[in-house]
């Protein structure tokens, strides 16, 4: 039987079938490269080599910083073009890993004599590490599975949707190389785990360290592997290479993740990382009662484990109790609000409107996961099957994680993306474990003449349609061979009684559809994905198209506007806008803002939120007070382009509400929704966000003034602007620019004129009322 | 032909520009060229008297009819006057391409204005004058009537002749030299908004007037009365631009210059009125001859360098210092104050500092920058009665300490250092012993 010969020691015929092999899967892993690379280039493809949305402008910003000043000038920057007046220490408060990898890169190319420019650094970035996040897969899966596993599961990756929607050529975001960083520091930690090494564990702190580096979901990471040696420890799994796993990540990791600036002594002081302290201390008793356990008498061990137990349970008391009035010391328990919000679903609705209010933070829909990760969502629960058969401390790991990412994909739907390589490698390994099913039944009745006795060993099994039984009994073929010496020793007595069960074969004709359907199954994720990629996730967000009948028709008023900003306005201008634009605005236009993507400071954002909501006039004292010049609004009631800012509106008045509690959100609803038309509050239509979108719109249509986004013919269609004037409208208005009028040369008495003495009362107030803000 | 009046169309332009050169400038804020608008040419002998003043004084001034066609504040979008008088209360209509948007547009960009109503005063008056926070009395009827300070004279009169003395106390706007006489004052009054912080009373008038028809007889209380009412207004505009209404076109007339005056109730007769003395400086203030301030060489440096840096560090020391001069009407002088302060500005002040001054007119004040980063802006906001506003804002940015500005060793955290380091070693000779001691 083919099995068998597999476990007997290699033959010079398996050796060489071992290498061709190997060459074989060095192949296909470098076209799994070149796949997920070019399934990425869509984007620049069907548009340009831009970079996309929001925050990956600021990380382009920082690059380009970073190569014009260098690295001790990054690290000390403090940018006066954000948040104005207060500014922001960018060195402090960014996750440097993106940009230095990015960096390097290009000063790298440099000195190679490619001369690439920072942006096509930035814009390839993404895809190049997704290369190299699906060979970190294979790595991964080959420690747990085996290499057919590795395989299935990096070419999964290479194309899993939800990560191509993060790192499509021109998004430049920290999850392009965290995700990489992420599947790396858990292969590095299963590796270690499965040898024992020393150099292996040194290698996983420095990948945590990357990690800490590159985004702040290396958390995740530092809560799941406690985690899972805690449950390794509780099964009674614990081994020296789980101790040499985990103790060095702990104290080398947190060592080097307080060197991170915008880490710090967070590493030691929030409750993100107390789980690992705890499992640190946890394992040093337990290594240390395995140690007593070894030089005493059974007897002897059991006097000392009631003594110790005795007198560690008193100081545990101790240690806790001081721990919980520490931590209850906080007002957040000392957990961040978005660490909280993923304990705590319901949390950031509830205290948070900033971090609700972005829509990656909210709950994933069901057809979410299906449009993200597709058929590997049906394939997750066989691969959980085939871990447990057997049940390794990596598939435990692996189990561990895609539990976990399963549910913090749940609350976030961002988060979907940690799951989306768990789910990628259970996919992997399920498909592999089939295939091999399927391959081996075929291969079997192939030669049936040969050997006719296993065949009827194999028939009372006919009937069993894949379950978890077969699987059970295939899966340790892959995962023997590719284990090094020291795990095969502690296994072996296991697979010595496995090696005596003949492995499953079914019939042919069952496999042969089966694997027939397998692959059906896979050429439609293929489908799908490359669907994913080129229509769903390519768009850079700044650019945008829809097909008409007359053909494409391209958006490009966000540059456009920007352009503008940047030709028209003085450099030192201060630019008003709601957060989301903050960050283009600077990368684009290079003008301050008030607020941007970086969500720091409540209040500020608030402030611009409370102007937002507020009428002209008060408006208008808030934004003369941050020394705005100009006020930038996104609408999109003329196209029908949803996403802009009376959408948003109810967040800046939530917000805003939040912190000026003058901005009450009942007095902008009307039967509990936000209406613009006929029927809207007229506190909605007096707010500077109303007002802004929608003056002179009546004009384009012919007086009806009919908005496209909201299906509605807008309530107040005629009206002037006191405070603002309009400087810039773009081609299709969906970015229109304001300029804050001067205080007027001179104050106006009351006029006789019966025409304009209402208007010139108000004036007059208006202007001689102190503004409170000064 | 057609060369010649090009090269007269050519001359005509040159001398335009030479003209345009030596007009109002920042450099030289006094006005020069003044269009005087009347309703009647006569004006023009009855007011002599302050038009000499202004001409012997340098000012050109331009005399026309207030329906005169020809009348034109700009011609390619140059201002052709830098000053504007309007002697013609009665005009409901200007000639040319003057109207009220017009002489409004003028005040915006900077230039000055001279406007006297009188008892007849047009809409057209008025509502230059409301435009500037200046109402006059809604009823066209009505004059200022003052039983308790007229200005004694032969006749008993219907005590419409005021003998005003109540001004403003402010040597910028009237000169360092007191008005002894009263100012004689016949005509309607005015009231401003008190919320108005651009308009201001030269001339009240006393408690006891009150505006009103004296034909007809008092029926309801009057709209206006006592020293609410102005006589004489100052107006300057955020621009700069100053004004001057006046109730009274007769103030300004050569037969009130000369008049002598003795208030009612008031044993002190002067051979002549206060009007001359007082229209004199008014328009001296109005004209920018006085009260214009500029500043000069804003520089910051830390304390110890001279170079302006681009950005500060929290808790440096710096020194900030800025030149202020007055005009004097053919010079710079230096401006000496001792109120003159600096802020040192992010949303709200965190440093406030009167500034010392050496008398030359540099002023300069040192402080710590705050231990708050931001950017911040030095602010000189002076705003003083009567003189032009100043405001200056510029804008520096302060960032927190570099990573290699800390101390690298704190005496207090030697214990912390001691405790490592000796770990360390201790740790060392534990392996070595562990080891390598079989």
């Amino acid at each position: 039987m083919a099995a068998s010969t597999d476990t007997t020691a290699a033959t010079p015929s398996s050796t060489l079938r071992h290498a061709s092999g190997n060459i074989l899967a060095f192949f296909i892993l470098l076209l799994i490269g070149v796949l997920a690379f070019s399934i990425r280039l869509f984007s620049v493809i069907k548009y340009e080599s831009v970079i996309h949305e929001f925050d990956p402008y600021f990380n382009y910003r920082v690059t380009q910083f970073l190569t014009k000043s260098g690295v001790y000038d990054f690290w000390n920057w403090f940018d006066d073009r954000t948040w104005y007046p207060l500014g922001r220490v960018i060195g402090g408060t960014v996750y440097p890993g993106l940009t230095l990898t990015a960096g390097t890169m290009w000063k790298v190319l440099q000195m190679l004599n490619i001369p690439l420019s920072v942006e096509t650094v930035c814009v390839f970035t993404a895809p190049v590490f997704s290369a190299f996040a699906a060979w970190a897969t294979y790595l991964l899966t080959k420690e747990v599975k085996g290499i057919g596993a590795g395989l299935t599961a990096a070419v999964l990756l290479a194309m899993v949707p939800s990560y191509i929607s993060r790192s499509v050529a021109g998004s430049y975001d920290n999850e392009a190389v965290a995700i990489f960083a992420l599947i790396f520091t858990f292969y590095l930690y299963i590796k270690t785990l499965n040898t024992g090494s020393l150099f292996y564990a040194t290698l996983n702190s420095m990948a945590y360290f990357y990690m800490v580096c590159s985004w702040g979901g290396y958390t995740f990471i530092i809560n799941l592997i406690p985690m899972h040696v805690l449950l390794c420890i509780v099964t009674g799994r614990y081994s020296p290479r789980l101790y040499i796993a985990y103790a060095p990540l702990v104290v080398l990791g947190t060592l080097m993740a307080a060197l991170v600036p915008v880490v710090g002594f967070n590493a030691v002081m929030t409750s993100e990382h107390f789980a690992s302290f705890l499992v640190f201390i946890i394992i040093h008793v337990v290594a240390l009662a395995y140690y007593i356990k070894g030089i005493l008498s059974p007897k002897m061990f059991k006097v000392a484990v009631t003594l110790v137990v005795s007198v560690g349970l008193v100081v545990c008391c101790a240690v806790v109790a001081v721990l919980i009035a520490v931590v209850a010391s906080s007002p957040t328990k000392g957990w961040s609000g978005r660490s909280l919000s993923l304990l705590d679903p319901t949390y950031a609705s509830k205290y948070i409107p900033i971090i609700a209010s972005v829509s990656e933070h909210q709950p994933p829909t069901w057809p979410s996961y299906f449009m993200d990760i597709n058929i590997l969502a049906f394939l997750v629960p066989a691969g959980i099957i085939a871990c447990f058969s057997p049940l390794s401390d990596a598939s435990s790991f692996v189990i561990l994680y895609i539990v976990m990412s399963a549910y913090f994909s749940g609350v976030m739907v961002r988060l979907m993306l940690v799951f989306a390589p768990a789910a990628c490698i259970m996919s992997g390994i399920a498909l592999s474990e089939a295939f091999d099913v399927f391959t081996r039944s075929i291969k079997f009745y192939a030669f049936q003449a040969v050997d006719t006795v296993s065949a009827s060993t194999v028939s009372p099994q006919n009937n069993v349609v894949e379950t978890d039984k077969k699987e059970d009994v295939l899966k340790e073929r892959p995962s023997r061979k590719n284990k090094k010496k020291e795990k095969e020793t502690v296994e072996k007595p296991l697979k010595k009684s496995e090696t005596e069960k003949r492995p499953l074969i079914l019939p042919v004709e069952a496999s042969a559809i089966a694997l027939f359907l397998t692959v059906l199954l896979g050429a439609f994720y293929v489908v799908h994905s490359v669907w994913a990629a080129a229509e769903a996730y390519s768009a850079p967000s700044i650019v945008l198209t829809s097909h008409t009948r007359g053909g494409l028709h391209v958006f490009d008023d966000f540059r456009e506007a920007y352009a503008w900003l940047s030709h028209n306005t003085h450099v030192d201008d201060k630019v008003a806008s709601w957060w989301d634009y903050g960050y283009q605005t600077t990368a684009m236009a290079n003008r301050t803002v008030i607020v941007d993507n970086n969500t720091w400071n409540n209040t500020h954002i608030a402030t611009v939120g409370t102007a937002m909501s507020s009428p002209e006039k008060a408006a208008w004292e808030i934004f003369n007070s941050l020394d705005v010049k100009y006020v930038l609004v996104v609408f999109g009631g003329l196209v029908g382009y949803s996403s802009d800012d009376i959408n948003k509106f109810l967040w800046m008045v939530r917000i805003g509400g939040g912190v000026f509690p003058h901005i009450k959100e009942p007095d902008y609803l009307r039967d509990g929704q936000y209406r613009i038309d006929s029927q809207a509050t007229p506190t909605m239509l007096n707010s500077l966000m109303y007002k802004l979108s929608y003056f002179r719109f009546v004009e384009t249509d012919g007086g009806k003034g009919y908005d496209r986004v909201r299906g509605t013919e807008i309530g107040k269609k005629h009206f002037k602007l006191t405070h603002f004037e309009e400087v810039f409208t773009t081609h299709h208005w969906m970015v229109r620019i304001y300029k804050l009028k001067p205080q007027r040369n001179r104050i106006r008495g009351k006029t006789k004129k019966s025409r304009s003495s209402k208007t010139s009362s108000t004036k007059t107030r208006t202007i001689t009322k102190k503004n409170p803000w000064h | 032909m057609a060369k010649i009046s090009i090269a007269t169309v050519f001359i005509a332009s040159i001398s335009l520009l030479l003209t345009l050169t030596h007009s109002f400038s920042t450099e030289n804020p006094t006005d020069r060229r003044i269009l005087v608008l009347l309703d009647d040419i006569a004006l023009k002998s009855s007011h002599s008297i302050f038009f000499n003043s202004l001409q012997s004084r340098g000012f050109e001034l331009d005399f026309k009819l207030s329906d005169d066609p020809k009348i034109a504040l700009q011609r390619y979008g140059q201002y052709l006057y830098d000053g504007l008088i309007l002697f013609s209360p009665t005009t409901e209509r200007f000639g040319g391409s003057l109207d009220v948007a017009a002489v409004l547009d003028f005040v915006d960009s900077g230039k000055d204005l001279i406007v006297a109503a009188d008892a007849s005063a047009s809409d057209l008056i008025r509502s230059i004058a409301a435009e500037c926070g200046v109402d006059f009395d809604e009823d066209p009827s009505a004059v200022v009537i003052d039983h308790g300070s007229y200005a004694v004279s032969g006749t008993e009169g219907d005590h419409t002749l005021i003998a005003a003395d109540d001004f403003v106390k402010s040597d910028v706007l009237l000169g360092s030299t007191k008005i002894e006489a009263p100012v004689l004052f016949k005509g309607i009054g005015h009231s401003l908004n008190p919320a108005n912080s651009l308009v201001l009373k030269v001339l009240s008038a006393s408690p006891s007037a009150y505006s009103a028809n004296p034909k007809s007889k008092l029926s309801t209380p009057p709209s206006l009365s006592g020293s609410s009412i102005s006589l004489v207004s100052v107006v300057q505009a955020r621009n700069n631009a100053r004004a001057v209404f006046s109730g009274s076109l007769d103030l300004f007339s050569n037969k009130f210059f000369k008049s002598p005056v003795q208030k009612a109730g008031s044993s002190n007769k002067y051979a002549k009125s206060g009007n001359e003395q007082f229209v004199t400086e008014l328009s001296k203030w109005v004209f920018h001859e006085r009260g214009h301030l500029k500043a000069v060489n804003v520089k910051h440096h830390r304390v110890g360098e001279t170079d302006e840096p681009a950005i500060y560090r929290i808790n440096d020391d710096l020194e900030y210092s800025v030149e202020i001069y007055e005009w004097s009407g053919s010079s710079w002088e230096p401006y000496v104050a001792n109120d003159v302060q600096v802020q040192f500005y992010m949303m709200s002040p965190y440093v406030l500092k009167t500034m010392s001054t050496d008398k030359k007119g540099l002023y300069h004040a040192s402080f710590k920058v705050p231990d708050v980063y931001g950017v911040f802006q030095f602010k000189v906001e002076y705003q003083r009665l009567g003189y032009t506003s100043l405001s200056l804002a510029k804008q520096i940015p302060v960032r927190p300490f570099r990573h290699n500005e800390y101390e690298r060793f704190i005496p207090t955290a030697f214990p912390y250092y001691g405790a490592s380091f000796s770990t360390m070693a201790a740790f060392f000779i534990f392996s070595f012993v562990y080891l390598y001691s079989k």
